[in-house]
């Protein structure tokens, strides 16, 4: 849509500088704070500069899924409040809302961070769920990796909530029990931009993106998750180096994590 | 009720906050009069003038007046014109009479005058009571702005990064060879060098961050010959 402006992107990364001076495997700084809800059994809040993402953890009792009788049950949603960006509109999910829960959810899937026999009560009639809710309080680009890194801050400071003598949670009472994390999986976005790949875009680069891959790594490099997006194709070359930039980067995300 | 009035000059109030009471006071520019109080109406620094009390918000939405010059970008492309953003509560429509003296047939896709995304540096020519706005480009340095980005400012700042008679925005244009152009409604479009632009970008930033103090173009000056001589 904006031709110009992606022409005037492009002449930059030719040099390698960005609109905020920044190089292309330049990460802004990034911090998180902890236990930011009461409510919540396990919370984080995300900085990355400008961009600013809560994501909380609740727990509850039940029924678990026929085809996994001894596993817990985890969900992730994110939402795309209007507050955060004014792109965003009020309503049913939309198309990118579900993104990026997806991309949060399968990198902890995947990766098998959350022990979900852990979380089981009682085979075939209860299990913890687990539900990690992400929420941008204000979006300046990069809500993928800043989602996925969030919901990891939550899950790993979430503690069980205390149970009620009639089986039911007792969401007054908080357990010292923690929950378990196997590994710790960031997912770190490789956005294309012209021949240019760059990681932690701003929004305007986002809207001039050809094409993005989501690499979700854990401690060792190894891949768990993937998730492409845009319209133009990769080649063998370049997702080579999109991978070698996001394991990069991921380390440093990850030495972040308490 | 007695008049009495609550406030000193050069406070700062917030919304709903009472600043006097009695019928001896007059509410003016962001302040209204509930039953016997006069009301704040927005955040912002009171002005006390005898029995005029006006109020100087900090931060505000552009509310387009006619005459103003600003900075728009295209939004709409539509039948006999386009719709400009100017990245406030309302938008403006320019007719293509005043886009272009160009003679434009029936059907003609507008797109190659301008196009989606496209910027533009227009005049606001007529406000209506329902906030329906027309813009034109036909008046003295008004184009079409090509290549470059926009940068958001407050627009209560925008009278302090152009300077006296111009001498900011003209000192930080000189300084980093960047072309800078300044919309009343605190859009403000760089074009340059990558390198400087950044550089004409975060001291235009320094400005409105520090608007309020006295000497700063000295300080930006200074500023300017290290990031600049840095760069070469």
């Amino acid at each position: 849509m904006t031709e110009s402006l992606r022409q005037h992107i492009i002449q930059g990364l030719d040099k390698n500088i960005r609109l905020d001076g920044r190089k292309k495997d330049d990460y802004r700084k990034v911090w998180i704070e902890y236990n930011v809800s009461n409510s919540a059994e396990g919370s984080a809040r995300v900085h990355c500069g400008p961009t600013d993402i809560l994501a909380g953890v609740k727990m509850g009792i039940e029924k678990p899924y026929d085809d996994t009788p001894d596993r817990g049950n985890l969900m992730v949603n994110a939402e795309l409040i209007p507050m955060s960006n004014p792109e965003f509109e009020v309503g049913p999910p939309s198309d990118w809302s579900i993104e990026v829960a997806r991309i949060t959810d399968r990198g902890i899937r995947e990766s098998k961070a959350l022990e979900q026999k852990t979380l089981c009560i009682k085979a075939g009639e209860s299990v913890w769920s687990v539900m990690v809710d992400v929420i941008p309080v204000n979006d300046a680009g990069n809500l993928l990796d800043m989602a996925g890194l969030g919901a990891l801050a939550a899950l790993g400071v979430s503690k069980y909530p205390g149970k009620k003598e009639n089986g039911k949670v007792d969401y007054e009472k908080h357990t010292d029990k923690k929950l378990q994390l196997a590994c710790k999986p960031i997912p770190v976005t490789v956005w294309k931009i012209g021949k240019h790949l760059v990681v932690d875009p701003l929004t305007e680069e986002e809207k001039v993106a050809e094409a993005r891959l989501t690499i979700t790594t854990i401690e060792d490099g190894t891949i768990v998750a993937l998730q492409k997006g845009g319209e133009t194709p990769l080649t063998v070359e370049e997702i080579d180096e999109m991978v070698g930039m996001a394991i990069g980067v991921a380390k440093t995300l990850r030495a972040l994590l308490e | 009720m007695t008049d009495q009035l609550l406030v000193k000059d050069k406070d700062v109030v917030v919304p709903g906050e009472t600043l006097a009471t009695g019928m001896a006071f007059l509410p003016t520019k962001g302040t209204y009069r509930d039953g016997d109080r006069i009301v704040a109406g927005k955040i912002g620094l009171v002005s006390v003038e005898g029995k005029v009390i006006k109020l100087v918000p900090l931060a505000d939405p552009y509310i387009p007046k006619v005459g103003d010059v600003v900075v728009g970008e295209v939004n709409d492309v539509m039948f006999s014109g386009w719709r400009l953003g100017l990245r406030g509560p309302y938008s403006a429509v320019m007719n293509v009479k005043d886009a272009t003296s160009d003679f434009i047939g029936r059907g003609v896709d507008l797109t190659q005058y301008f196009a989606l995304g496209d910027y533009v540096f227009c005049k606001i020519v007529n406000v209506t009571s329902q906030k329906l706005i027309d813009a034109t480009m036909r008046g003295q340095g008004l184009r079409k702005l090509i290549g470059g980005r926009l940068i958001q400012v407050n627009p209560a700042k925008v009278p302090r990064i152009i300077g006296r008679e111009g001498t900011m925005s003209s000192m930080i244009q000189q300084a980093t060879k960047t072309e800078i152009v300044i919309g009343q409604n605190g859009v403000i479009w760089v074009n340059g060098e990558p390198g400087l632009e950044t550089v004409a970008v975060n001291a235009i930033k320094m400005v409105e961050d520090n608007a309020h103090k006295s000497g700063l173009t000295q300080t930006i000056k200074k500023w300017l010959d290290e990031q600049v001589g840095g760069a070469r």
